[in-house]
């Protein structure tokens, strides 16, 4: 197959899948979105695990946990589908402990407080969803097939994480001045989850028409906030954009500018946590060493007694 | 960097009775291992009454470029499928 005979599959909404011809750049484009993917859901777990030990009640903790464990298992699918371009685990995880890979550079913002789970379930895996539900439709199978999986997991994290939200925001003054605070600490970071205007996105042209990507930033980070400012309403707070405002003619609302300043220095590892969130990553990889070892060698033992 | 771990392709069986369907892969160093991890990462919500494990390097697949030709036999065989044939007028139940 040539690039003629790829282009028109994917314009007939074929899927490609692992053992197709595919042009090399699609592969690299591939490998480097999903992995970046992988990472994301994997580093992700941290600032939430943070207050695993600390959840105001048993039910809290329950819901954490089960929900920190969905992210472990996003991450799993996420690697499988990216191993299936012909990259080792091993490679993709030594490619983030060398920063070569990156994650999502919202996971390098401190969890403060409790109302920082709710913020994040309400926010981020909000805006990782209308991400993931638009990739469901991405053209290489394995990926498609793995963020149906995981937005079938997804809806519930969202929700638990505006309900710790409703809660405080309907709690004491304090509670509700703490809902506020992580509301308005994670909304710009959250808002620019989707990515550089497309304006200012190099590789927005092949990815559309590869069909690895389905649509553009800008539209995903409208839909998002314009399902998200009812939202806030509904639970009494206010989203830190004083431009924030319905436009009748658009029927979106218009925002602030995002300080794309601040997106790529945290990007380019200069954010509060970007260093600890990869040194705990590597300790946990380097004090697991030891398992993987043993794991095998007793596998090696067993075969050895059946043989 | 540790040599590569074994990779083992999960089949669930999502309800007695029904055929165990591919649902994904592990990472597993023995079989006891890739059947926990697979109920681990693939059932957390009821998704399954059995599991299948089998190594990844076990699995032969037809490649789906020369699919066309590998399925052609069957295209020139029209009487495999009921529709193929006449029936009387007034038949029933058949
Ligand atoms: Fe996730
Ligand atoms: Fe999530």
């Amino acid at each position: 197959m040539n690039d003629k005979l790829f282009q028109e599959r994917i314009d007939a909404e074929k899927k490609i899948e692992p053992k197709d011809w595919m042009p090399e750049d699609y592969r690299k484009h591939l490998i480097r979105q999903i992995s970046q993917h992988a990472h994301s859901e994997v580093i992700g777990m941290q600032p939430e695990g943070n207050w695993i030990s600390r959840a105001p009640s048993l039910r809290a903790k329950m819901i954490l946990l089960a929900k920190v464990q969905d992210e472990a298992g996003h991450g799993l699918y996420l690697y499988s589908a990216c191993e299936t371009l012909g990259i080792s685990r091993e490679e993709l995880v030594k490619q983030l402990h060398d920063g070569k890979a990156k994650y999502s550079s919202i996971f390098n913002y401190p969890t403060l407080s409790w109302a920082d789970m709710g913020a994040i379930g309400w926010l981020v895996d909000g805006a990782a969803i209308v991400n993931q539900v638009s990739l469901q439709r991405t053209s290489y199978g394995p990926y498609a097939r793995g963020m149906v999986k995981i937005c079938k997991e997804e809806s519930f994290h969202q929700r638990q994480g505006y309900e710790i939200m409703a809660e405080m925001a309907k709690g004491t003054p304090e509670q509700k001045a703490m809902a506020q605070d992580a509301l308005n600490r994670f909304w710009w970071p959250s808002i620019m989850m989707f990515g550089p205007q497309d304006s200012d996105s190099p590789r927005t042209g092949n990815a559309m028409k590869w069909k690895i990507k389905r649509q553009f930033n800008d539209e995903l980070r409208q839909k998002f906030i314009d399902q998200t400012v009812g939202q806030a309403e509904v639970i009494g707070l206010i989203i830190p954009d004083k431009d924030l405002k319905w436009n009748q003619q658009r029927e979106h609302y218009d925002f602030g500018e995002m300080d794309w300043v601040e997106f790529w220095s945290v990007v380019n590892g200069n954010g509060p946590c970007n260093k600890q969130r990869l040194d705990h990553h590597k300790k946990a990889h380097d004090e697991g060493k030891w398992v993987r070892n043993a794991a095998k060698a007793y596998a090696k033992k067993q075969e050895l007694v059946a043989n | 960097m540790a040599e590569n771990a074994t990779v083992w392709e999960v089949f669930i069986q999502s309800k007695n009775g029904l055929a165990h369907k591919h649902a994904g892969n592990v990472h597993a160093s023995d079989k006891v291992m890739a059947l926990e991890n697979a109920r681990e990462l693939y059932t957390r919500r009821n998704e399954g009454s059995c599991i299948w494990v089998v190594k990844s390097e076990y699995i032969v697949s037809s490649e789906s470029e020369d699919s066309e030709a590998f399925f052609d036999p069957s295209n020139d065989k029209m009487y495999r499928h009921p529709t193929f044939y006449t029936m009387p007028k007034g038949s029933k139940h058949i």
